[in-house]
């Protein structure tokens, strides 16, 4: 099986250049405004879209994303409109990979086999949920596998020598390095350090390893994308849509215009990542 | 699937219920550990040293020795004679776990887990308080093991439990008020999972309840299961053979699994939960994860919740800060489904006046949040014989509550 994501690492890995991924909350501030900025990012560099999925409890997120996606819930995003946002953004866009980001409770309660069906009719690729590590594999991952789309796992620097075979299988698409023990938005680790451990998972797995929580500039992005297969950015793209946001969530100024000015910037980094 | 959960375990009930949770965590499709992986190798390594500790006869007798001689251990069982003449019916004995050191159970779980993390070599507690009991009981066993503690607490919760705030500060722990959603104990527990997985390499999260990911719902039970186990035999000494019901309130649920575990192969033994039945189930003002939600997946385990149709979790209301608690834990759902257990909401105001009631009747002012199980001791004792007994967990003083009580009453303190 051979997904987007697939097709796009094997055409990154002849460019010598890592992805830029991309997060945004789905339906953030509203619906229409969150599909101009999905088809935003595309446009301005970006080579795989994280669509999040907005839940009332997001326990592993900083403040930013729990406002967008509080924004997005008092807007009346659902899970079926998320999935609506992918079908939009699909019908001029069958090449960039969306893997679509959150937690369990909502896709459980949408049902298991019939969000699957729907996620791939809606031209999902992949699937990164939070809070189902290994030991849950059974309730989405391996029903996900099977239904064709890829299951990204979180590695982070607690997963050791011993669990990380564990980790990577049934990984499939990616593996997303989570570069700090913390919540999306944090200040960045020693990146280094981060390098040391893409270069570590990479010893286990043939699969390309992407570094996100805490990438927000250009600069970061190209010191990253140094040894990873990707950088993925969100807090830095939520707050780039924030801050044209009234408190009430009225936007001052295009939300997706000021996203492809931030994106436009971290895809010429990621270009630069190799450079000599 | 759900359904098909449901009928296979009302059809063939299992030989015994005490012996749950699976190697996975699980009470039928209940539990788990739902969370992300940063935590999960903290979560084995938990469990691997619980079950270290389980077996050490050392770790047993500290925690005996604490139990005695800090805590007060073993609590009265008392027979209220005034309220069991008032109702008319049934023999009514209180558990009086509100006479332990900080006035509430939640001593017996934080004792438990102070042992464990200093033996797995922590250096940091952190918790999660909505009325404030747990949060005073973490800082109060922080204080006698010389750990920092920092408490997550819904900034409602601050307001409204003040006492208790004041008392965490006493014993030196810092109280950060969370001000996400309604700010109360959902809220709290999120900020404390984030603090958690931000410092994972000192620090130990000392859950208050009978929930969260395994092996906190089986951990925090067996060290709340002196309640019963001390119930059971206190029982057997004052009346010969075990009480014809037990009830306790259900927040998250830590009294009552506490109460009920060494009661449940008791077949002639009948259980009630008490949950909070807020402003009335048909509005959005409740608590009644039980009576009133569905399964879901919140704070890292598989439970009843009170959600929306998209899986977002509701905000619940009880004029209990303790029971104000969109889930419950694991083992009370499995428990429901598979009909051992009884479970049935209490409104506000029938708890307010079994607060008032027992206050003037037995000299006790009750917590609000057993003042739910009261209210339905109130309800079924007199439509029970003279001859039958029921066994009430009282788990906490309402000292903090008169402030809340008052207001409520139009008093002025």
């Amino acid at each position: 099986m051979s997904t987007r994501i697939d097709a796009t690492f094997a055409r990154l890995k002849a460019e010598n250049r890592p992805a830029l991924v991309t997060y945004f909350m789905g339906g953030d501030p509203d619906y229409a405004t969150s599909l101009s900025i999905m088809r935003a990012l595309p446009r301005s560099g970006s080579d795989i879209i994280e669509l999040g999925m907005p839940f009332s409890d997001p326990m592993a997120d900083g403040p930013a994303i729990q406002m967008a996606g509080m924004r997005a819930l008092k807007g009346g995003q659902t899970l079926a409109k998320t999935l609506q946002l992918a079908r939009d953004f699909r019908a001029e866009d069958d090449t960039t990979p969306i893997v679509m980001m959150g937690y369990y409770n909502p896709i459980y309660i949408y049902g298991v086999d019939r969000f699957l069906v729907d996620a791939k009719a809606s031209g999902i690729d992949g699937l990164i949920v939070v809070d189902l590590p290994r030991e849950m594999d059974a309730e989405l991952c391996i029903p996900a596998v099977k239904a064709g789309l890829n299951f990204i796992r979180l590695a982070t620097p607690t997963t050791d020598e011993k669990r990380l075979p564990a980790v990577l299988e049934n990984t499939s698409g990616f593996v997303y390095y989570v570069s700090m023990t913390g919540i999306t938005g944090s200040a960045i680790a020693d990146t280094s350090k981060v390098n040391a451990a893409v270069t570590r998972i990479k010893g286990h797995t043939a699969l390309p390893v992407c570094v996100g929580f805490g990438v927000k500039t250009a600069e970061q992005a190209r010191l990253i994308g140094k040894a990873a297969d990707g950088v993925v950015v969100g807090t830095a793209i939520i707050n780039a849509i924030a801050n044209v946001l009234t408190p009430d969530g009225t936007p001052t100024a295009d939300p997706a215009e000021a996203v492809a000015t931030l994106v436009s910037g971290l895809a010429e980094g990621v270009r630069r990542a190799r450079a000599a | 699937m759900r359904n098909e959960a449901n009928s296979v375990n009302q059809t063939l009930p299992p030989n015994s219920f005490r012996t749950g949770p699976d190697e996975q965590g699980m009470f039928g499709m209940f539990g788990g550990r739902f969370v992300a992986e940063t935590l999960m190798p903290l979560i084995l390594e938990l469990e691997e040293e619980w079950k270290r500790a389980k077996a050490d006869p050392a770790f047993q007798a500290e925690l005996a020795h604490l139990n005695a001689h800090y805590t007060g251990r073993p609590s009265p069982m008392y027979f209220a004679e005034r309220l069991t003449a008032h109702l008319g019916g049934a023999k009514i004995y209180f558990k009086r776990d509100e006479l332990n050191h900080t006035g509430s159970h939640k001593i017996n779980n934080c004792l438990g887990q102070i042992l464990l993390a200093k033996r797995m070599g922590k250096t940091r507690i952190i918790a999660e308080t909505g009325a404030g009991q747990h949060g005073v009981a973490s800082a109060t066993v922080s204080a006698r093991f010389g750990f920092p503690c920092e408490v997550y607490m819904g900034a409602t919760d601050v307001q409204r439990q003040a006492p208790n705030v004041f008392r965490m500060k006493l014993l030196g722990a810092k109280v950060h008020p969370v001000t996400a959603g309604h700010g109360t104990l959902k809220d709290a527990m999120n900020e404390a999972l984030r603090d958690w997985v931000t410092n994972v390499d000192d620090t130990y999260y000392l859950i208050g309840t009978a929930a969260g990911p395994h092996p906190y719902p089986e951990l925090v039970r067996t060290f709340q299961s002196v309640i019963g186990a001390e119930a059971r035999e206190q029982m057997l000494a004052l009346e010969g053979r075990l009480p014809d019901m037990i009830i306790a309130a259900v927040g998250g649920g830590s009294n009552a699994i506490g109460l009920f575990h060494p009661f449940l192969d008791d077949k002639e033994v009948r259980i009630v939960g008490v949950e909070a039945g807020g402003k009335g189930l048909d509005g959005e003002e409740h608590c009644a994860s039980l009576t009133a939600g569905s399964p879901g997946v919140l704070h890292g385990n598989r439970t009843y919740l009170l959600q929306d149709g998209d899986g977002q979790i509701k905000e619940g209301h009880s004029i209990s800060a303790g029971l104000d608690y969109p889930g419950i834990g694991p083992e009370h759902s499995w428990l429901k489904d598979t009909g051992r257990v009884e479970y049935v909401p209490i409104m506000d105001s029938e708890a307010l006046d079994a607060f008032q009631l027992l206050t003037k009747l037995e000299g006790i002012i009750p917590a609000l949040e057993p003042s739910h199980a009261l209210a339905e001791v109130i309800k079924r004792a007199p439509k029970m014989r003279k001859d039958e007994i029921i066994v009430m967990n009282l788990c906490g003083r309402g000292d903090k509550d008169i402030f809340t009580v008052g207001k409520i009453l139009g008093v002025e303190l």
